[in-house]
């Protein structure tokens, strides 16, 4: 922060070395003061940014700017800034955590040219409420979770970790599975607005280990009719989800979803009312 | 503190047969029955090249078959309810899965840029508006002959009439390179669907839609070209 504020002070314009010194960018940025209230764009200019900021070390620059100004800080979810917690997520030039397959938090300015002009809004989902500006609420994807996305197990001591063995395959594709941090970009990016993959990949994960099933076909369906009664899109595989995941998640998962999906209704399981 | 909208409150899906993930299957189903009614259906088309004779009596072949054990048409009525019941299921789930997408973003970006969608993917819905409405057209064309300039003549007539007007050569080629883009993308998110795509399969499905897409669009447009070019008279 203490360069940020250095960085400030200079001046780059005509300046021959403002190329190593940092960026100026215009900023158009959704700004809605509550869930009910009408928002809209609102331009801002940002001035010397660092390449080697993250994408919201550069709004902590516009807000402590803005907070100088005595305006409304621009409010943005946000948490670890390490890329593993989720918590972060907005759509950057309409592209899911922007032109990077990574999270917002792990985005950086050097993605960006000098003199660009940057669109930040926040997710679009009916099931993803606007709360503040480019904060939303997520707690869709939570009651997704409990609908099924987890595994009964006696509590008490660890077991032996050789009692059930897993097949290398099964443990790779279930790990690559279980990297879903749940940002919901997949939702952002999807022209349906659907949770497909989110769910796809929680359904993957616990489906392909052992551990995961006896609730194998109650929760393939139960899920699946929780991110309907959420008011999810239906998934057209259309591939947008996994184009923006960062962590790559694949379409595969969604197939093994639809694929246990009908193997459950077939086998007369059906959702919790 | 602000208030947000419970989302638990929302209505559940009834049965199973509501989720999306079934009409998915609906329509993935229904579709397969139409790919493969549409290869039969290029197959006959291309009889037009062994000449007038042989294809007015193909026509009259799909109103005889199984004679004289089932009456009549019967078979070809049996093929043209499921086709209907095929069509109308197709449909059904469609426009549910549009509804369900339209209210599940009901504030777009201002920005939003695409980065995996192809033509094909984007156009499924509309497309599919387009090519209900050719269907319709098609039907009044060659097999009621109502709006053909050949009207009560046979198959063969109409079929020559039809395709020596350019414009209506180039709504029918517009409408199957639409089936053509709608194949190429149906037929991958179908195997999708019905869940019988992974990661290894994945290029090889691509592939194979693209194949039968290609072979189905150019089939189709071979006789109505044919015809405008005079190989057909």
């Amino acid at each position: 922060m203490t360069a940020t504020h250095e960085g400030t002070m200079r001046s780059s314009v005509g300046d021959p070395g403002a190329e190593k010194r940092g960026m100026n960018l215009t900023l158009r940025v959704w700004r809605q003061q509550g869930p009910t209230v009408k928002g809209k764009m609102v331009t801002y200019k940002v001035t010397d940014i660092s390449p080697d900021m993250s994408f919201l070390e550069m709004l902590d620059v516009l807000n402590e700017q803005l907070i100088l100004q005595g305006d409304d800080p621009v409010a943005f979810d946000h948490d670890c800034r390490e890329g593993i917690c989720g918590m972060c997520g907005l759509m950057i030039n309409g592209q899911a955590h922007g032109p990077q397959q990574t999270t917002t938090c792990q985005l950086h300015m050097r993605s960006f040219k000098d003199g660009d002009s940057i669109d930040i809004e926040p997710w679009r989902a009916s099931p993803f409420p606007v709360i503040k500006d480019l904060a939303v609420d997520r707690r869709a994807f939570d009651r997704i979770i409990q609908a099924g996305g987890y595994i009964s197990v006696p509590t008490g001591t660890a077991p032996e970790a050789h009692a059930t063995p897993v097949p290398k395959k099964d443990a790779d594709n279930a790990f690559d599975a279980a990297t879903c941090i749940g940002c919901g970009a997949c939702v952002a990016a999807c022209p349906n607005a659907s949770s497909m993959l989110f769910t796809a990949a929680k359904v993957t994960h616990l489906g392909l280990l052992p551990q995961g099933q006896p609730e194998r076909n109650d929760r393939v369906v139960n899920m699946v009719a929780q991110q309907d009664r959420e008011g999810f899109g239906g998934c057209t595989n259309i591939g947008e989800c996994s184009a923006a995941c960062p962590k790559g998640i694949s379409m595969e998962t969604i197939s093994r979803l639809n694929h246990d999906l009908l193997g459950a209704l077939r086998a007369g399981a059906r959702p919790k009312s | 503190m602000v208030t947000v909208t419970d989302s638990t409150q929302r209505r559940a899906p009834k049965a199973a047969k509501t989720t999306s993930v079934f009409k998915k299957a609906v329509m993935a189903i229904s579709g397969i029955i139409l790919v493969l009614y549409l290869i039969a259906h290029m197959i006959g088309n291309l009889k037009a090249f062994a000449g007038e004779e042989d294809f007015n009596h193909y026509s009259e072949w799909l109103r005889t078959i199984g004679n004289p054990a089932l009456p009549g048409a019967t078979a070809l009525w049996l093929i043209r309810i499921v086709l209907l019941v095929a069509v109308f299921a197709h449909m059904w789930a469609a426009i549910s899965l549009w509804r369900q997408a339209k209210r599940a973003r009901p504030q777009g970006y201002v920005t939003k840029k695409a980065v995996a969608q192809s033509y094909a993917s984007r156009t499924m819905r509309w497309g599919g508006v387009i090519i209900a409405a050719f269907v319709i057209w098609h039907l009044l064309d060659l097999t009621w002959g109502t709006v053909n300039s050949a009207g009560d003549s046979g198959p063969y007539d109409k079929l020559v009439a039809s395709f020596s007007n350019p414009v209506s050569t180039a709504f029918y080629a517009i409408a199957v390179i639409l089936v053509g883009m709608h194949l190429r993308h149906g037929i991958w998110s179908a195997t999708q669907t019905l869940g019988q795509s992974n990661r290894r399969r994945e290029v090889t499905v691509n592939y194979t839609a693209t194949a039968i897409a290609t072979v189905l669009t150019l089939g189709f447009l071979l006789v109505p070209f044919s015809v405008l070019f005079g190989l057909i008279d």
